[in-house]
Protein backbone atom coordinates (compact mmCIF):
# COMPACT_ATOMS: atom_id res chain seq x y z
CA UNK A 1 0.00 0.00 0.00
CA UNK A 2 1.36 3.47 -0.94
CA UNK A 3 1.61 6.03 1.15
CA UNK A 4 -1.20 8.09 -0.92
CA UNK A 5 -3.40 5.12 -0.80
CA UNK A 6 -3.39 5.09 3.13
CA UNK A 7 -4.05 8.51 3.77
CA UNK A 8 -7.05 8.15 1.38
CA UNK A 9 -8.65 5.37 3.47
CA UNK A 10 -8.07 6.68 6.51
CA UNK A 11 -9.52 10.00 5.51
CA UNK A 12 -12.21 7.99 4.09
CA UNK A 13 -12.79 5.60 7.22
CA UNK A 14 -12.76 8.72 9.55
CA UNK A 15 -15.31 10.53 7.24
CA UNK A 16 -17.36 7.42 7.33
CA UNK A 17 -17.19 7.00 11.51
CA UNK A 18 -18.38 10.86 11.47
CA UNK A 19 -21.22 10.53 9.40
CA UNK A 20 -21.86 7.37 11.28
CA UNK A 21 -21.75 9.47 14.63
CA UNK A 22 -24.49 11.81 13.29
CA UNK A 23 -26.55 9.61 11.33
CA UNK A 24 -26.95 6.31 13.90
CA UNK A 25 -28.51 8.41 16.79
CA UNK A 26 -30.53 10.19 14.77
CA UNK A 27 -32.36 7.06 13.17
CA UNK A 28 -31.91 5.40 16.43
CA UNK A 29 -33.84 8.40 18.10
CA UNK A 30 -36.59 8.03 15.15
CA UNK A 31 -36.97 4.26 15.58
CA UNK A 32 -36.57 3.99 19.27
CA UNK A 33 -40.63 4.07 19.81
CA UNK A 34 -40.67 0.66 18.43
CA UNK A 35 -39.19 -0.28 21.27
CA UNK A 36 -40.68 1.63 24.10
CA UNK A 37 -44.01 -0.02 26.31
CA UNK A 38 -45.67 2.92 27.45
CA UNK A 39 -47.45 1.84 31.23
CA UNK A 40 -50.18 -0.24 31.48
CA UNK A 41 -53.23 1.55 32.27
CA UNK A 42 -56.75 0.59 33.62
CA UNK A 43 -59.80 2.08 34.08
CA UNK A 44 -62.96 1.83 35.47
CA UNK A 45 -65.93 1.58 33.48
CA UNK A 46 -69.36 0.59 35.47
CA UNK A 47 -70.06 -1.45 38.77
CA UNK A 48 -70.25 -5.28 37.90
CA UNK A 49 -73.97 -5.66 38.31
CA UNK A 50 -74.25 -2.78 34.83
CA UNK A 51 -73.21 -6.08 32.49
CA UNK A 52 -75.36 -9.05 31.92
CA UNK A 53 -73.81 -12.32 30.10
CA UNK A 54 -76.20 -12.69 27.09
CA UNK A 55 -75.93 -9.26 25.59
CA UNK A 56 -73.37 -6.32 25.37
CA UNK A 57 -72.88 -3.18 27.23
CA UNK A 58 -71.36 -0.56 25.48
CA UNK A 59 -68.66 1.66 27.65
CA UNK A 60 -66.04 4.19 26.04
CA UNK A 61 -62.93 4.77 28.00
CA UNK A 62 -59.44 6.28 27.01
CA UNK A 63 -56.93 4.03 25.37
CA UNK A 64 -53.92 6.74 24.18
CA UNK A 65 -53.57 9.60 26.64
CA UNK A 66 -52.90 13.17 26.03
CA UNK A 67 -54.87 13.41 22.35
CA UNK A 68 -58.07 14.34 24.05
CA UNK A 69 -61.13 12.55 22.05
CA UNK A 70 -58.78 11.10 19.77
CA UNK A 71 -57.53 8.74 22.31
CA UNK A 72 -60.56 7.32 23.62
CA UNK A 73 -61.81 4.19 22.15
CA UNK A 74 -65.51 1.71 22.86
CA UNK A 75 -65.24 -1.82 24.29
CA UNK A 76 -68.88 -3.80 24.06
CA UNK A 77 -68.64 -5.82 27.78
CA UNK A 78 -70.48 -8.21 29.10
CA UNK A 79 -69.86 -10.94 31.75
CA UNK A 80 -68.70 -14.70 30.63
CA UNK A 81 -71.46 -17.10 29.13
CA UNK A 82 -72.01 -20.56 30.62
CA UNK A 83 -73.52 -21.78 27.31
CA UNK A 84 -70.61 -20.55 25.89
CA UNK A 85 -68.18 -22.13 28.12
CA UNK A 86 -66.71 -19.40 29.70
CA UNK A 87 -66.31 -18.30 33.28
CA UNK A 88 -69.16 -16.59 34.86
CA UNK A 89 -67.26 -14.28 37.07
CA UNK A 90 -65.12 -12.79 34.53
CA UNK A 91 -65.84 -10.20 32.24
CA UNK A 92 -65.27 -10.43 28.44
CA UNK A 93 -64.69 -6.92 26.72
CA UNK A 94 -64.69 -6.88 22.88
CA UNK A 95 -62.91 -4.12 21.01
CA UNK A 96 -64.79 -1.97 18.87
CA UNK A 97 -62.10 -1.45 16.21
CA UNK A 98 -62.79 -3.68 12.75
CA UNK A 99 -59.89 -6.25 12.62
CA UNK A 100 -59.86 -5.53 8.69
CA UNK A 101 -58.90 -2.31 8.51
CA UNK A 102 -59.69 -0.46 12.13
CA UNK A 103 -62.94 0.82 11.34
CA UNK A 104 -65.43 0.82 14.29
CA UNK A 105 -68.17 -2.27 14.44
CA UNK A 106 -71.63 -2.34 15.64
CA UNK A 107 -73.30 -4.82 18.40
CA UNK A 108 -76.91 -5.61 16.12
CA UNK A 109 -78.76 -6.68 19.28
CA UNK A 110 -81.18 -8.30 16.90
CA UNK A 111 -78.47 -9.92 14.75
CA UNK A 112 -76.47 -10.99 18.18
CA UNK A 113 -73.19 -10.10 15.79
CA UNK A 114 -70.94 -7.23 15.70
CA UNK A 115 -71.16 -5.67 11.86
CA UNK A 116 -68.37 -3.29 10.36
CA UNK A 117 -70.36 -0.51 8.32
CA UNK A 118 -67.03 -0.07 5.89
CA UNK A 119 -66.41 -3.60 4.15
CA UNK A 120 -68.58 -5.80 5.56
CA UNK A 121 -66.95 -7.39 8.08
CA UNK A 122 -69.52 -9.58 10.11
CA UNK A 123 -68.60 -11.20 13.36
CA UNK A 124 -70.82 -13.95 15.75
CA UNK A 125 -71.43 -12.87 19.47
CA UNK A 126 -68.14 -14.26 20.76
CA UNK A 127 -66.47 -11.66 18.08
CA UNK A 128 -65.37 -15.04 16.20
CA UNK A 129 -65.25 -14.05 12.36
CA UNK A 130 -68.37 -15.44 9.95
CA UNK A 131 -68.04 -12.89 6.84
CA UNK A 132 -66.60 -10.33 4.85
CA UNK A 133 -62.67 -9.38 4.73
CA UNK A 134 -61.60 -9.44 8.30
CA UNK A 135 -58.70 -11.49 8.96
CA UNK A 136 -59.37 -12.57 12.79
CA UNK A 137 -61.68 -12.53 15.44
CA UNK A 138 -62.61 -9.31 17.20
CA UNK A 139 -59.61 -7.76 19.81
CA UNK A 140 -60.25 -7.81 23.63
CA UNK A 141 -59.32 -5.82 26.09
CA UNK A 142 -57.99 -7.44 29.86
CA UNK A 143 -60.89 -6.86 32.51
CA UNK A 144 -60.78 -7.51 35.98
CA UNK A 145 -62.91 -6.83 38.63
CA UNK A 146 -61.94 -4.33 41.31
CA UNK A 147 -63.55 -3.28 44.62
CA UNK A 148 -67.29 -3.94 42.58
CA UNK A 149 -65.88 -2.16 39.50
CA UNK A 150 -65.44 -3.50 35.66
CA UNK A 151 -61.77 -2.82 35.16
CA UNK A 152 -60.83 -2.15 31.47
CA UNK A 153 -56.77 -2.95 30.61
CA UNK A 154 -54.86 -3.28 27.41
CA UNK A 155 -55.63 -4.29 24.62
CA UNK A 156 -54.93 -8.03 23.17
CA UNK A 157 -56.12 -10.07 20.37
CA UNK A 158 -57.25 -13.75 19.79
CA UNK A 159 -56.62 -16.22 17.29
CA UNK A 160 -59.60 -18.01 15.53
CA UNK A 161 -60.38 -20.20 19.14
CA UNK A 162 -60.03 -17.23 20.99
CA UNK A 163 -56.50 -17.78 22.32
CA UNK A 164 -54.81 -14.61 23.77
CA UNK A 165 -51.93 -13.25 21.67
CA UNK A 166 -50.56 -10.01 21.97
CA UNK A 167 -52.35 -7.31 20.23
CA UNK A 168 -51.82 -7.08 16.65
CA UNK A 169 -53.12 -4.38 14.25
CA UNK A 170 -55.86 -4.75 11.87
CA UNK A 171 -55.30 -6.80 8.85
CA UNK A 172 -52.88 -9.07 10.42
CA UNK A 173 -53.65 -12.94 10.97
CA UNK A 174 -53.17 -14.73 14.43
CA UNK A 175 -52.34 -18.17 14.83
CA UNK A 176 -49.82 -20.74 13.36
CA UNK A 177 -47.74 -19.94 10.48
CA UNK A 178 -48.62 -16.34 11.40
CA UNK A 179 -47.45 -15.56 14.28
CA UNK A 180 -43.79 -15.39 12.66
CA UNK A 181 -45.08 -13.65 9.99
CA UNK A 182 -46.59 -11.11 11.87
CA UNK A 183 -44.37 -11.08 14.97
CA UNK A 184 -45.35 -9.61 17.81
CA UNK A 185 -44.40 -6.04 18.69
CA UNK A 186 -42.33 -5.07 22.09
CA UNK A 187 -44.46 -2.30 22.30
CA UNK A 188 -47.91 -4.53 22.66
CA UNK A 189 -48.54 -5.71 26.21
CA UNK A 190 -48.33 -9.98 26.71
CA UNK A 191 -51.69 -11.22 26.96
CA UNK A 192 -53.45 -12.18 30.04
CA UNK A 193 -52.45 -16.00 30.72
CA UNK A 194 -55.06 -18.59 30.51
CA UNK B 1 -34.35 43.44 -30.98
CA UNK B 2 -35.41 45.64 -27.68
CA UNK B 3 -35.09 42.28 -25.56
CA UNK B 4 -32.04 41.52 -27.28
CA UNK B 5 -30.14 44.53 -26.33
CA UNK B 6 -30.66 43.28 -22.25
CA UNK B 7 -29.45 39.93 -23.04
CA UNK B 8 -25.48 39.77 -22.54
CA UNK B 9 -24.01 38.43 -26.19
CA UNK B 10 -23.28 35.02 -25.08
CA UNK B 11 -27.12 34.30 -23.84
CA UNK B 12 -28.48 35.52 -26.56
CA UNK B 13 -29.97 33.04 -29.25
CA UNK B 14 -27.51 32.03 -31.84
CA UNK B 15 -28.31 34.02 -35.21
CA UNK B 16 -29.57 30.98 -37.58
CA UNK B 17 -27.36 30.49 -40.43
CA UNK B 18 -28.14 32.60 -43.21
CA UNK B 19 -30.31 35.23 -41.57
CA UNK B 20 -27.00 36.78 -39.30
CA UNK B 21 -27.18 40.40 -38.91
CA UNK B 22 -25.57 41.33 -42.50
CA UNK B 23 -27.69 44.16 -43.10
CA UNK B 24 -24.67 47.38 -42.54
CA UNK B 25 -25.74 50.67 -41.91
CA UNK B 26 -25.14 53.53 -44.85
CA UNK B 27 -21.67 53.77 -45.36
CA UNK B 28 -20.38 56.75 -43.66
CA UNK B 29 -20.20 60.32 -45.31
CA UNK B 30 -17.06 62.46 -45.54
CA UNK B 31 -16.36 62.98 -41.96
CA UNK B 32 -15.13 66.66 -42.76
CA UNK B 33 -18.64 68.05 -44.12
CA UNK B 34 -20.70 66.38 -41.68
CA UNK B 35 -19.29 65.26 -38.65
CA UNK B 36 -21.18 63.01 -36.43
CA UNK B 37 -23.38 64.37 -34.12
CA UNK B 38 -21.84 64.27 -30.20
CA UNK B 39 -24.77 62.70 -28.08
CA UNK B 40 -25.74 65.25 -25.59
CA UNK B 41 -24.72 64.22 -21.83
CA UNK B 42 -28.45 63.33 -21.19
CA UNK B 43 -28.50 61.02 -24.08
CA UNK B 44 -25.34 59.59 -23.31
CA UNK B 45 -26.98 59.14 -19.65
CA UNK B 46 -30.07 57.31 -20.86
CA UNK B 47 -28.11 55.14 -22.90
CA UNK B 48 -25.89 53.83 -20.15
CA UNK B 49 -28.83 53.02 -18.14
CA UNK B 50 -30.38 50.83 -20.88
CA UNK B 51 -27.40 49.34 -20.94
CA UNK B 52 -27.18 48.80 -17.09
CA UNK B 53 -28.98 45.23 -17.22
CA UNK B 54 -26.93 43.67 -19.39
CA UNK B 55 -23.92 44.86 -17.18
CA UNK B 56 -25.35 43.66 -14.18
CA UNK B 57 -25.64 39.93 -15.85
CA UNK B 58 -22.47 40.71 -17.84
CA UNK B 59 -20.84 40.72 -14.21
CA UNK B 60 -22.49 38.00 -12.84
CA UNK B 61 -21.58 35.93 -16.37
CA UNK B 62 -17.73 37.10 -15.74
CA UNK B 63 -18.16 35.14 -12.14
CA UNK B 64 -19.93 32.07 -12.69
CA UNK B 65 -19.79 31.56 -16.27
CA UNK B 66 -23.23 30.53 -16.09
CA UNK B 67 -24.11 31.41 -19.85
CA UNK B 68 -22.62 28.03 -21.37
CA UNK B 69 -25.04 26.11 -19.37
CA UNK B 70 -28.07 28.74 -19.19
CA UNK B 71 -27.60 28.28 -23.24
CA UNK B 72 -27.28 24.91 -23.63
CA UNK B 73 -30.52 24.27 -21.04
CA UNK B 74 -32.31 27.11 -22.83
CA UNK B 75 -31.47 26.35 -26.44
CA UNK B 76 -30.95 22.72 -26.41
CA UNK B 77 -32.66 21.18 -29.80
CA UNK B 78 -36.01 19.39 -29.68
CA UNK B 79 -37.16 16.67 -31.53
CA UNK B 80 -39.49 16.84 -34.40
CA UNK B 81 -42.98 17.06 -33.41
CA UNK B 82 -42.85 17.83 -29.69
CA UNK B 83 -46.20 18.65 -28.21
CA UNK B 84 -48.33 19.58 -25.82
CA UNK B 85 -47.95 16.32 -23.89
CA UNK B 86 -44.47 17.18 -23.26
CA UNK B 87 -45.71 19.51 -20.98
CA UNK B 88 -46.95 17.58 -18.48
CA UNK B 89 -44.13 16.92 -16.85
CA UNK B 90 -43.21 21.07 -16.30
CA UNK B 91 -46.60 20.95 -15.30
CA UNK B 92 -45.98 18.54 -12.55
CA UNK B 93 -43.37 20.34 -11.46
CA UNK B 94 -45.12 23.45 -11.40
CA UNK B 95 -47.91 21.75 -9.02
CA UNK B 96 -44.89 20.97 -6.37
CA UNK B 97 -43.87 25.02 -6.93
CA UNK B 98 -47.01 25.46 -5.34
CA UNK B 99 -47.64 22.97 -2.60
CA UNK B 100 -43.91 23.86 -1.57
CA UNK B 101 -44.81 27.65 -1.36
CA UNK B 102 -48.56 27.56 0.44
CA UNK B 103 -46.85 24.71 2.13
CA UNK B 104 -44.21 27.47 3.97
CA UNK B 105 -47.03 30.08 4.68
CA UNK B 106 -49.81 27.49 5.78
CA UNK B 107 -46.87 26.31 8.32
CA UNK B 108 -46.83 29.71 9.59
CA UNK B 109 -49.97 29.44 11.23
CA UNK B 110 -50.26 25.87 11.52
CA UNK B 111 -49.61 24.27 15.33
CA UNK B 112 -48.67 20.16 14.96
CA UNK B 113 -50.42 19.44 18.06
CA UNK B 114 -53.04 17.14 18.91
CA UNK B 115 -55.06 19.30 20.88
CA UNK B 116 -54.64 22.85 18.80
CA UNK B 117 -54.03 21.56 15.07
CA UNK B 118 -58.25 21.44 14.74
CA UNK B 119 -58.23 25.03 15.89
CA UNK B 120 -55.26 26.28 13.90
CA UNK B 121 -56.62 24.90 10.72
CA UNK B 122 -60.25 26.40 11.47
CA UNK B 123 -58.30 29.85 12.44
CA UNK B 124 -56.36 29.40 8.98
CA UNK B 125 -60.08 29.07 7.22
CA UNK B 126 -61.66 31.15 8.81
CA UNK B 127 -59.75 34.15 10.20
CA UNK B 128 -56.60 34.32 8.33
CA UNK B 129 -56.89 36.60 5.31
CA UNK B 130 -56.95 34.63 2.29
CA UNK B 131 -56.02 31.54 4.59
CA UNK B 132 -59.25 29.36 3.15
CA UNK B 133 -57.68 29.97 -0.15
CA UNK B 134 -53.98 29.26 0.36
CA UNK B 135 -55.19 26.32 2.53
CA UNK B 136 -57.55 25.06 -0.32
CA UNK B 137 -54.67 25.64 -3.01
CA UNK B 138 -52.58 22.96 -0.94
CA UNK B 139 -54.88 20.89 -0.56
CA UNK B 140 -56.77 20.48 -3.76
CA UNK B 141 -53.44 20.94 -5.70
CA UNK B 142 -52.28 17.82 -3.92
CA UNK B 143 -54.34 16.30 -5.80
CA UNK B 144 -53.53 17.80 -8.63
CA UNK B 145 -49.84 16.95 -8.52
CA UNK B 146 -50.38 13.50 -8.06
CA UNK B 147 -52.74 12.96 -11.37
CA UNK B 148 -50.43 14.77 -13.07
CA UNK B 149 -47.67 12.47 -12.10
CA UNK B 150 -50.00 10.01 -13.61
CA UNK B 151 -50.70 12.00 -16.44
CA UNK B 152 -46.70 12.31 -17.05
CA UNK B 153 -45.94 9.03 -16.32
CA UNK B 154 -48.67 7.88 -18.76
CA UNK B 155 -46.64 9.85 -21.72
CA UNK B 156 -43.67 8.54 -20.82
CA UNK B 157 -44.65 5.00 -20.87
CA UNK B 158 -47.14 5.87 -24.08
CA UNK B 159 -44.49 7.55 -25.98
CA UNK B 160 -41.63 4.65 -25.01
CA UNK B 161 -39.83 7.40 -23.68
CA UNK B 162 -38.65 5.45 -20.49
CA UNK B 163 -36.24 3.45 -23.21
CA UNK B 164 -32.27 3.28 -23.17
CA UNK B 165 -30.30 6.19 -22.28
CA UNK B 166 -33.56 7.29 -20.28
CA UNK B 167 -34.18 3.93 -17.72
CA UNK B 168 -32.83 5.90 -14.63
CA UNK B 169 -34.90 8.43 -15.16
CA UNK B 170 -37.84 6.39 -14.90
CA UNK B 171 -36.43 5.04 -11.73
CA UNK B 172 -36.02 8.46 -10.47
CA UNK B 173 -39.71 9.91 -11.44
CA UNK B 174 -40.98 6.02 -9.96
CA UNK B 175 -39.09 7.45 -6.47
CA UNK B 176 -40.18 10.63 -6.95
CA UNK B 177 -44.38 8.91 -7.56
CA UNK B 178 -43.24 7.16 -3.88
CA UNK B 179 -42.37 9.97 -2.36
CA UNK B 180 -45.45 12.40 -3.53
CA UNK B 181 -47.66 9.35 -1.97
CA UNK B 182 -45.91 9.39 0.93
CA UNK B 183 -46.44 13.50 0.81
CA UNK B 184 -50.54 12.86 0.33
CA UNK B 185 -50.22 10.43 3.13
CA UNK B 186 -48.49 12.25 5.54
CA UNK B 187 -50.37 15.54 5.11
CA UNK B 188 -53.86 14.17 4.93
CA UNK B 189 -53.47 13.45 9.25
CA UNK B 190 -52.84 16.98 9.82
CA UNK B 191 -55.64 19.03 9.56
CA UNK B 192 -56.49 16.05 12.79
CA UNK B 193 -60.09 16.23 12.07
CA UNK B 194 -62.07 12.83 12.54
CA UNK B 195 -62.34 12.18 8.51
CA UNK B 196 -57.83 12.49 8.49
CA UNK B 197 -57.62 11.00 11.57
CA UNK B 198 -59.48 7.27 10.75
CA UNK B 199 -58.36 7.57 7.20
CA UNK B 200 -54.50 7.58 8.57
CA UNK B 201 -55.65 4.96 10.85
CA UNK B 202 -56.44 2.88 7.72
CA UNK B 203 -53.45 4.15 6.08
CA UNK B 204 -50.81 2.58 8.85
CA UNK B 205 -52.86 -0.36 9.08
CA UNK B 206 -52.67 -1.60 5.83
CA UNK B 207 -48.81 -0.27 5.98
CA UNK B 208 -49.05 -3.39 8.71
CA UNK B 209 -50.24 -6.15 6.36
CA UNK B 210 -46.96 -6.67 4.90
CA UNK B 211 -45.84 -9.42 6.52
CA UNK B 212 -42.20 -9.36 8.89
CA UNK B 213 -41.62 -6.20 8.66
CA UNK B 214 -45.01 -4.79 8.50
CA UNK B 215 -45.84 -4.16 12.57
CA UNK B 216 -42.73 -2.84 13.46
CA UNK B 217 -43.21 -0.60 10.19
CA UNK B 218 -46.51 0.51 11.69
CA UNK B 219 -44.91 1.27 15.27
CA UNK B 220 -42.65 3.54 14.05
CA UNK B 221 -45.21 5.53 11.74
CA UNK B 222 -46.87 5.56 14.73
CA UNK B 223 -44.42 6.23 17.28
CA UNK B 224 -45.56 3.73 19.65
CA UNK B 225 -48.92 1.02 19.37
CA UNK B 226 -51.31 3.40 19.04
CA UNK B 227 -51.97 6.65 17.09
CA UNK B 228 -51.66 9.24 19.25
CA UNK B 229 -49.95 12.83 20.08
CA UNK B 230 -46.27 11.93 18.98
CA UNK B 231 -47.56 10.54 15.82
CA UNK B 232 -49.31 13.98 14.56
CA UNK B 233 -45.60 15.32 14.92
CA UNK B 234 -44.03 12.73 13.39
CA UNK B 235 -46.05 12.75 10.41
CA UNK B 236 -45.63 16.63 10.29
CA UNK B 237 -42.00 16.37 9.95
CA UNK B 238 -41.93 13.57 7.32
CA UNK B 239 -44.37 16.19 5.52
CA UNK B 240 -42.40 18.81 5.51
CA UNK B 241 -38.87 18.21 6.32
CA UNK B 242 -37.88 15.30 5.47
CA UNK B 243 -39.53 14.47 1.94
CA UNK B 244 -39.16 18.00 0.63
CA UNK B 245 -35.38 17.54 0.86
CA UNK B 246 -35.48 14.54 -0.66
CA UNK B 247 -38.36 15.57 -3.42
CA UNK B 248 -36.39 18.64 -4.36
CA UNK B 249 -32.95 16.46 -4.68
CA UNK B 250 -34.95 14.03 -6.55
CA UNK B 251 -36.02 16.63 -9.07
CA UNK B 252 -33.08 18.56 -9.53
CA UNK B 253 -31.59 14.76 -10.74
CA UNK B 254 -34.54 14.05 -13.11
CA UNK B 255 -34.25 17.69 -14.93
CA UNK B 256 -30.29 17.39 -15.30
CA UNK B 257 -30.96 14.30 -16.79
CA UNK B 258 -34.26 15.52 -19.01
CA UNK B 259 -31.53 18.50 -20.01
CA UNK B 260 -28.25 15.86 -20.43
CA UNK B 261 -30.36 13.34 -22.63
CA UNK B 262 -33.13 15.73 -24.49
CA UNK B 263 -36.71 14.33 -25.06
CA UNK B 264 -37.89 11.46 -27.40
CA UNK B 265 -39.61 12.42 -30.64
CA UNK B 266 -43.13 10.81 -30.43
CA UNK B 267 -43.52 7.15 -31.57
CA UNK B 268 -46.02 8.29 -34.84
CA UNK B 269 -42.94 10.36 -36.34
CA UNK B 270 -40.64 7.19 -38.40
CA UNK B 271 -37.24 7.80 -38.41
CA UNK B 272 -35.77 9.80 -41.56
CA UNK B 273 -35.43 6.55 -44.43
CA UNK B 274 -32.27 5.83 -44.63
CA UNK B 275 -30.75 8.00 -47.89
CA UNK B 276 -29.90 4.54 -49.39
CA UNK B 277 -33.18 2.43 -49.95
CA UNK B 278 -31.69 -1.12 -51.69
CA UNK B 279 -29.45 -3.37 -48.90
CA UNK B 280 -26.69 -3.42 -51.81
CA UNK B 281 -27.01 0.22 -52.06
CA UNK B 282 -26.63 0.75 -47.89
CA UNK B 283 -23.78 -1.99 -47.88
CA UNK B 284 -22.35 0.04 -50.88
CA UNK B 285 -22.24 3.60 -48.49
CA UNK B 286 -21.22 1.47 -45.35
CA UNK B 287 -18.12 0.29 -48.32
CA UNK B 288 -17.81 4.01 -48.97
CA UNK B 289 -17.36 5.36 -45.65
CA UNK B 290 -21.24 6.91 -44.80
CA UNK B 291 -21.51 5.19 -41.88
CA UNK B 292 -25.16 4.40 -43.38
CA UNK B 293 -26.40 6.31 -40.51
CA UNK B 294 -29.70 4.90 -39.97
CA UNK B 295 -31.62 4.64 -36.31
Amino acid sequence: MTRRRAFTVAAQGLGGIAGAAIVLPAVGFAVAPIFHRGKERWEAVGPVGDFVEDTYRQVVFTETEGIGDAGKTTAYVRKGSKQLGENPNEMVAVSNRCVHLGCPVRFVEAAGNFICPCHGGVYDFQGKRIGGPPVRPLDHFQARIRNGQVELGPRYSVTSQLEPVRARDPGEFTGGIWEYLYPPRPSTFPPPSG
Amino acid sequence: MKLDSLIPAPLRKPAKPGKGNGAKGPAPADLKTSPPERPSDAARLGDRAKEAPADVLAWLDQRTAATGFLTGMLYRKVPKGTNWFYTLGSATLFAFIVQATTGVFLAMFYTPSTTQAYASIAHINNDVFLGAFVHGMHKWGSSVMVILIFLHMGRVFFFGAYKYPRELNWIIGVVLLILTMTMAFTGYLLPFDQRSFWASAVGININGTGPVIGPYLSDALRAGPELGATTLSRFYAIHMLLIPGALIALIGAHLYLVVKLGTTAPPWLRAEKPKAASPTAALQAGVEGNGGGSR
